[in-house]
């Protein structure tokens, strides 16, 4: 396993991890504190997106507090020509890519089925609630990248890659399976990050698979790389090896980043009814953020940062939940538009006898 | 649009081969021996051979009308690409890609994996990048492994990018019986992606039709799904390789009659003109009219043929229960109901899997089950 960051915030590097310091002193201290500034923004909004599901305003919210470091440092490796698809949580990535969180609220308060356009997201996919059909899609984006000549120029600014998201559950699914084929016979541009948060809803990641994730790249014939997903310097540093190794033409690449989803599978879901005693406070002793946030002091950063980091995610937050309070329900035309790319005549039939049924009401009542 | 499009259809004739007996193994030895057009094929024909930027009307069986077609697109869109197993150098299973891939190389006709979530998955990410993919499953019973990716993916994408990401997908799959073939390689499964929302579904009955429609399917910025009637795939029929004729969506009288219209789709018009023919010499008169498009419905003209004849069987080779017949039988009833002499027949095959091949012939609806319904039609 890659480890850079130990639990306890100490730089001790596992001897996997030799490849990857020369990545990780490279980073200058601005880098290292928007890392920090991002995970503690994460959390800020998985508090207002949990609350204000507990309000009746959203349907549902799906929290990824535990998950930063996997998602942070993966997110900063992608350059802004490389294209993310990610599952369901992965909102500080789209953060991090220029998505507007309040996006995501709009999603899972029910006023639209996507909410975004990639080409304004920083590439930054829609969501996929049908677990691994984004790996597909993702593998598909990154054949076209390489008929399009855009792996292997040696032009930095040129050069492309896709960055997939999903979890230990989906690497159950047939999806997931086929998407590995396809890339490792089309040689893809690539990189699979798994986050194994170690529970599939209720269920442990011990059902989906009896070896190490990371293995499964083996098996498909990439490189598979197990690494501390609650180490944010690993992540990073692993997975911008991989994106640079995919845009550089040699390949797709999977990382399994061992890590732990603190909270429930989505705020419908009560995970002490399945989780063994004690498991989730072993977890926190290796919290993302805590180990990050000691070695971050221990080489000099002052209090004021850390307080500014807070009050920043504070106001970040605040501000996302007062914009999701003012979202509008769509229009009722919403139904129809788009369901297809042109005319249909269906489409325009149900908008019109739609239109008239209502109007008829309001008719009736005057 | 209907109105316009059934002006259209009584501007173009139908261009349609004289039908094969649907018995017997496919072979070349099954094409028809009269390739040459309709009499009153579309004008400009004649002017062919001397104007030369007409190409004329050649016969040609299906297969390979929509090899043309898939030529043609091929070569005129740079971002048109084909994938799908076996379809590289093989050429398919059925021959229909044959020659593309030594024509446009490794990655415009592509063998993929052996996966068909994954040929359908890669074509969405595809069609994000900008490419028009144009897929094949190999037969109708394996587009199953497909399904989610089609109804849960494909066919909303657009609508969850509000608009800002259309998918044009083609899906050709090879569908039908008449074939005798094993398990899963003869099946009807149009309707289930006639429910899904955000798909088109098509499917040509002639060569003719075949070589245009793959075309306009191909132009199309939404996903459609191309039922290839696989037992057409080689009678020869005339194919204007100039004029289209009529919309992709439009459906089209085939043969005008005026005492029963039956309506049917792919390989089944077929059997209704076969149907036509011995009812003619029985004394009755059946319009035939040809849906060409499954999703949506071109309800005009058969509306119209409906208002003038009184009487309609819907004739269909999938099983019954929860069918697209259904559907137009309904759709008919609701609009036709103060022209209708007799309530609007189903003719399907039976809701039960398809039969082994031995038995296909009692499964599959005939000329004479269709004749049946047309004389219970005609007894109200």
């Amino acid at each position: 396993m890659v480890q850079i960051l130990t639990p306890d915030g100490v730089i001790a590097p596992s001897a996997e991890a030799e490849p990857y310091l020369a990545l990780v002193e490279g980073l200058d201290d601005a880098t290292l504190e928007t890392f920090y500034r991002d995970m503690v923004r994460s959390r800020r909004v998985d508090v207002v997106g949990a609350n204000l599901q507990r309000q009746g305003q959203l349907a549902l919210w799906v929290p990824s507090n535990g998950q930063e470091a996997a998602q942070v440092g993966s997110a900063h490796a992608a350059r802004p020509q490389d294209h993310v698809f990610p599952a369901y949580r992965e909102h500080v990535v789209g953060m991090i890519r220029g998505l507007d969180p309040v996006r995501i609220m709009a999603l899972l308060r029910g006023a639209t089925l996507g909410g975004w356009d990639p080409a304004e997201t920083g590439n930054f996919h829609l969501y996929t609630l049908v677990l691994a059909s984004q790996t597909l899609h993702a593998t598909g984006y990154a054949m076209g990248l390489r008929f399009d000549g855009l792996v292997g120029t040696g032009d930095p600014e040129t050069d492309t890659a896709v960055l997939v998201y999903f979890g230990d559950g989906s690497t159950s699914q047939g999806d997931a399976n086929e998407a590995l084929v396809f890339a490792a016979s089309f040689e893809t541009p690539e990189v699979f990050f798994i986050q194994n948060n170690h529970w599939a809803i209720s269920v442990p990641v011990e059902r989906q698979s009896r070896v190490p994730l990371s293995r499964r790249g083996h098996g498909f014939g990439m490189p598979g790389i197990r690494i501390d997903g609650n180490d944010v310097l690993a992540s990073y540093a692993v997975t911008r090896t991989a994106m640079e190794q995919a845009r550089g033409g040699e390949g797709p690449s999977l990382i399994e980043a061992l890590t732990y989803r603190m909270g429930a599978h989505t705020t419908a879901d009560d995970p002490t009814k399945y989780r063994p005693e004690g498991e989730l406070e072993s977890w926190i002793a290796r919290d993302p953020i805590s180990r990050y946030r000691t070695w971050l002091e221990g080489r000099g950063a002052s209090a004021a940062f850390f307080e500014e980091a807070l009050s920043d995610a504070d106001d970040f937050a605040a501000d996302v939940r007062r914009r999701t309070l003012e979202l509008q329900a769509p229009s009722r035309p919403a139904i129809f538009e788009h369901v297809y790319a042109e005319p249909h005549p269906l489409m325009a039939q149900q908008a019109d006898w739609l239109e008239r049924y209502e109007a008829g009401f309001e008719g009736g009542a005057a | 649009m209907t109105r316009e499009l059934q002006d259209r259809v009584d501007e173009v004739p139908p261009v349609v081969a004289p039908p094969a007996p649907p018995t017997g193994t496919p072979s070349e030895g099954r094409a028809d021996a009269s390739p040459a057009p309709s009499s009153d094929a579309p004008a400009g024909r004649d002017e062919a051979s001397a104007a030369p930027d007409l190409l004329g009307v050649q016969s040609m069986p299906m297969g390979k009308a929509i090899n043309a077609g898939l030529r043609k697109a091929l070569a005129d869109d740079p971002k048109v690409l084909l994938m799908g197993e076996d379809i590289g150098p093989l050429g398919g299973v059925f021959r229909v890609t044959e020659g593309l891939h030594a024509e446009f190389g490794d990655d415009r006709v592509i063998d993929s994996p052996l996966a068909e979530s994954g040929i359908v998955g890669t074509a969405i990410g595809l069609a994000m990048r900008g490419y028009r993919p144009v897929l094949e499953i190999q037969f109708d019973g394996f587009v199953f492994p497909a399904f989610d990716q089609i109804t849960t993916q494909l066919g909303r994408q657009n609508l969850r990018h509000d608009g800002r990401m259309p998918m044009p997908v083609v899906i050709r799959i090879p569908y039908g019986g008449h074939i005798g073939s094993i398990e899963h390689h003869q099946e009807s499964p149009e309707a289930y992606f006639t429910h899904t929302p955000g798909l088109r579904v098509v499917s040509p009955s002639s060569p003719h039709d075949a070589y245009w429609m793959i075309q306009e399917a191909i132009a199309s910025n939404d996903p459609v799904i191309f039922f290839e009637p696989k037992s057409r795939y080689w009678p020869k029929g005339p194919v204007d390789l100039d004029h289209a004729g009529i919309d992709l969506h439009a459906s089209r009288v085939m043969r005008r009659g005026t005492d029963v219209t039956v309506v049917g789709h792919g390989a089944m018009v077929a059997t209704l003109l076969q149907a036509a023919d011995i009812a003619e010499q029985e004394g009755r008169s059946l319009e035939v009219v040809d849906l060409r498009s499954l999703s949506p419905i071109d309800y005009g003209p058969l509306v119209d043929s409906v208002q003038r004849t009184g009487r309609l069987v819907v004739a269909q080779e999938a099983q019954g229960f929860t069918s697209l017949g259904s559907e137009v039988a309904a759709t008919i009833a609701e609009r036709c109901f103060y022209s209708l002499e007799a309530p609007v027949l189903r003719v399907s095959s039976f809701d039960t899997p398809f039969p082994p091949a031995a038995l296909e012939a009692d499964f599959l609806p005939s000329p004479d089950r269709v004749l049946e319904a047309v004389d219970r039609a005609l007894a109200y």
